[in-house]
């Protein structure tokens, strides 16, 4: 269920790096717990972004949820199918759901994310 | 664990937590707001059938010989129109002409109503309705005597049939009557706050638990779901339906919400009713309105929303419109800048996104 090559957040963001660029998603606990995803909100291409700063947001029917980057760097791909087809976020949340490539600024960074394991231990599954 | 701080729990508790739903803090009480996802409950309810368990919900009784009188006097609209069997939305108010709470007024007998309200005001409805009693009415706080099922969606009325010999086509909309569902006596009421065609049932809370299962048995054939508040509140957001803390509360009078129709003038004297002559005869200031985004965005509730650039109201309620395919909204502003067509901003998250008033109901059902 939970990649073991992926890093996680404890705000329920995963990251998967190859070389220098990561890509970023929610996790299927995010997008269980979010229930109906309706829409996502996701920054442009260019964009600066700051480890565990606010990313973007996904809502549900009921609600708002920021997302958070695992990471700095630099925003170099945005998965706008999304925008189209939000849904896609509860059926593949680590697969097609995507939701951004960041050209990540220091790949140390990475480290201090929790493992599949230590993830799956901290939501308690 | 702390008695004072556990959440009430209604007779279905359990029921849901087999079912798995998520289960939320509303008003106190410890409710679903999902099981299998608010969008699929929501269309299940829209094509289909739905069953909501809403025993949160209060009931007041109030008999006597003068029990009308209370009635009319506590509640705006006129109860002397009721028949026996009959029921009305109506809404209790402070002198200064707010909403204590809306609530649905069944006449039982000609010395019996029967009053359901929302389940975070019934303390402070029946201490209000206390307060007015100057007719020596009883009043009761019946609802730890009753649990709620609502049956909501075009294919109720075939699910309940399997469970009664009550003739459940001669119950128009908003009639009510006694009878016994699966076995079990119930008030059965066609009413419901989702737009739909349906039935409230109010049963004892030692026979919800069964009646739930019976009705999910017999409705399994249409495809009924078990339905959340989350659901609940996209089907009444689509259907303008109040909600009290958003559309009305102590600060909304209720020609402001757009519910002038449930006040009427010529019964009498009522509690409120000073206060809204006076505002009736100085001009509404702000009206409830409904909008659609035009722009990227998803308007929530608390929301501020700007009319010409400037700050001009709120978002009382906000979100998608499952059966519509669009973002909605409701909002108060001034009257000028609520008329239909016109276009306001919503700000979402600093930005603002651009919406339009549009008629309200967003949706009404076709009615067969």
């Amino acid at each position: 269920m939970y990649p073991e090559n992926f890093r996680y957040t404890k705000e329920h963001e995963w990251i998967s790096l190859d070389g220098e660029i990561g890509t970023v998603g929610i996790t299927d606990h995010a997008q269980k717990e979010l229930g109906d995803i309706v829409y996502v909100d996701l920054p442009k291409v260019g964009s600066a972004v700051e480890k565990l700063k606010v990313l973007g947001s996904v809502e549900s029917v009921k609600a708002v949820s920021e997302i958070f980057s695992p990471v700095s760097g630099e925003v170099v791909e945005v998965n706008t199918a999304l925008a189209e087809a939000p849904e896609k976020l509860n059926q593949d949340p680590h697969g097609e759901a995507w939701l951004v490539k960041i050209k990540v600024r220091d790949p140390e960074e990475i480290k201090d994310l929790l493992s599949a394991v230590e993830y799956q231990q901290y939501i308690g599954a | 664990m702390e008695e004072a701080d556990a959440l009430k729990r209604t007779p279905l508790n359990g029921v849901h937590r087999a079912l798995g739903a998520r289960m939320v803090d509303f008003g106190g009480w410890e409710m679903p707001v999902q099981y299998s996802g608010i969008l699929e409950e929501h269309r299940a309810v829209r094509s289909a059938v739905g069953l909501f368990d809403v025993s949160h919900m209060g009931e007041i009784e109030v008999r006597g010989p003068e029990a009308l009188k209370l009635v009319q006097y506590a509640a705006t609209n006129d109860a002397s129109r009721l028949r026996v069997g009959q029921a009305q939305y109506s809404a209790l108010l402070y002198e200064h002409g707010g909403f204590v709470d809306d609530i649905l007024v069944h006449k039982v007998a000609e010395d019996h109503f029967f009053l359901c309200v929302n389940a975070a005001n019934q303390e402070k409805d029946f201490e209000h309705i206390r307060s007015l009693n100057r007719w020596d009415c009883e009043v009761e706080f019946a609802s730890p005597r009753y649990a709620q099922l609502a049956l909501q969606g075009p294919r109720s009325q075939a699910t309940l049939a399997r469970l009664t010999r009550v003739d459940l086509s001669g119950i128009r909309y908003y009639w009510f009557t006694d009878g016994e569902v699966a076995g079990t006596p119930a008030r059965i009421a066609r009413t419901g706050y989702t737009g739909e065609d349906g039935f409230e049932l109010y049963v004892a809370p030692e026979h919800a638990a069964r009646l739930w299962r019976e009705l999910m048995e017999a409705g399994a054939e249409f495809g009924i779901k078990p339905c959340g508040l989350g659901a609940r509140n996209t089907l009444r957001l689509e259907a303008k339906m109040a909600l009290y803390g958003h559309e009305i509360d102590a600060t909304i009078t209720p020609f402001e919400a757009g519910l002038g129709w449930i006040v009427k003038w010529e019964k009498g004297d009522f509690h409120g009713r000073a206060a809204l002559e006076k505002q009736k005869a100085q001009g509404l200031r702000r009206t409830l309105a409904g909008f659609e985004m035009r722009g990227r965005g998803i308007a929530r509730d608390g929301y501020e929303v700007l009319a010409g650039g400037v700050l001009a109201g709120w978002v009382t309620s906000g979100g998608p419109a499952p059966s519509l395919n669009k973002n909605i909204g409701l909002c108060y502003l001034p009257l000028e800048a609520a008329a239909t067509g016109r276009t306001i901003h919503v700000v979402v998250r600093n930005q603002p996104v651009e919406a339009v008033i549009v008629p309200t109901p967003f949706y009404k059902r076709v009615k067969s």
